[in-house]
């Protein structure tokens, strides 16, 4: 480990490099996708909002986090991309099909809160 | 309208009248947007309209050819289906399929419990580097909404039925991350080389809306 003794520009003061952060949520987790509705385009489709699935996979983060940079701000950070499982019962109260039909999504973790049920 | 009345004696000798190609309407919204980022990124030397032109000629040149050869050996090749569900993007790239984007690919393999269906229900988000540009089917709403809401239905519809024992995941893509459905190999093809084996291989299987065709069904095209 050695010390940053260089002089840092201010601006980068603010930008936490989150490369190899941990994962907030591991696989088996029951997560729920956030309620939130931020004017705009964003990749969590509105029918998810809420619904409660499980972590199947986590995807090594490609990139940064889109909608913030989307806004011109520097997201600094790289979080994690999971792929989540969610009964299409828990979508749908009137699903024809079998119980064990499932949607699978990838949901960004600034997406995603646990489930306390 | 137009006549369209091609004989089996005069095949195409274009006596009727065709559409003129051409467009007639006002650009929209977000066409004009397009064409006025498109100048500024040109004018400001940040990219050549060349690149533009490049790169819309390599996104036509990809077709489901390069991803039935992916499936095709995939099937022979054990060791090579096991680290493409690994890292799908790296199994293309093994047989030289190049990713021109920052797209992440997951191949979802069909088994005799699993059935896999891809959608894109924001928009049509479709694994372009491997199967060219998506059907219209596709990036219409009708698909979108219903493929995700009565899987079930919509398969029937495309001639596929899927028994209540086999489990339906349909994958939603969107930002990040594309699919491909890897289909099953059908009965009967043991003997196949690989070539013949990617002819079964057709463009709706790896979106997993039909089956791969079995041998028979091929020779009936």
């Amino acid at each position: 480990m050695s010390l940053i003794t260089q002089k840092v520009p201010i601006y980068l003061l603010d930008v936490a490099s989150a490369l190899n952060e941990r994962p907030a949520f591991a696989v088996g987790d029951s997560v729920r996708v956030v309620v939130r509705f931020p004017v705009g385009h964003y990749r969590v489709p509105i029918y998810l909002r809420g619904k409660t699935g499980i972590v199947e996979s986590i995807i090594a983060s490609p990139a940064v986090d889109n909608e913030t940079e989307g806004f011109g701000q520097n997201a600094g950070s790289k979080l994690h991309y999971y792929r989540i499982a969610i009964p299409m019962t828990e979508i749908w109260h009137d699903y024809v099909g079998a119980p064990t039909d499932s949607v699978r999504i990838e949901i960004y973790e600034t997406w995603l809160e646990e489930d306390s049920k | 309208m137009k006549r369209h009345g091609h004989t089996e004696k005069n095949e195409h000798s274009h006596d009727h009248l065709h559409e003129e190609i051409s467009e007639t309407s006002k650009p929209g919204y977000y066409e004009i947007m397009e064409t006025a980022v498109r100048e500024l990124l040109c004018e400001k030397q940040i990219i050549h309209s060349s690149e533009i032109r490049r790169q819309i000629e390599v996104l036509d040149s990809r077709t489901p050819a390069l991803g039935a050869k992916v499936v095709a050996h995939a099937w022979v090749d054990p060791e090579f289906k096991a680290r493409l569900i690994e890292d799908g993007r790296k199994g293309c790239e093994e047989l030289g399929i190049s990713f021109y984007d920052d797209t992440q690919l997951i191949v979802l393999e069909n088994t005799e419990k699993v059935h896999n269906l891809i959608v894109c229900t924001l928009c049509s988000c479709y694994p372009r580097p491997v199967l060219g540009l998506p059907p219209d089917w596709y990036k219409l709403k009708p698909f979108r909404a219903r493929a995700i809401y009565e899987p079930r239905a919509v398969l029937a519809e495309f001639g596929t039925t899927i028994p209540d024992d086999v489990e339906i995941r349909v994958s939603d893509s969107t930002a990040i991350v594309r699919y491909l459905v890897l289909p099953m190999r059908p009965d009967g093809t043991e003997n196949l080389t690989e070539e013949r084996l990617a002819e079964l291989v057709t463009r709706d299987s790896m979106i997993g809306v039909v089956r791969a065709l079995n041998p028979s069904e091929e020779q009936e095209k």
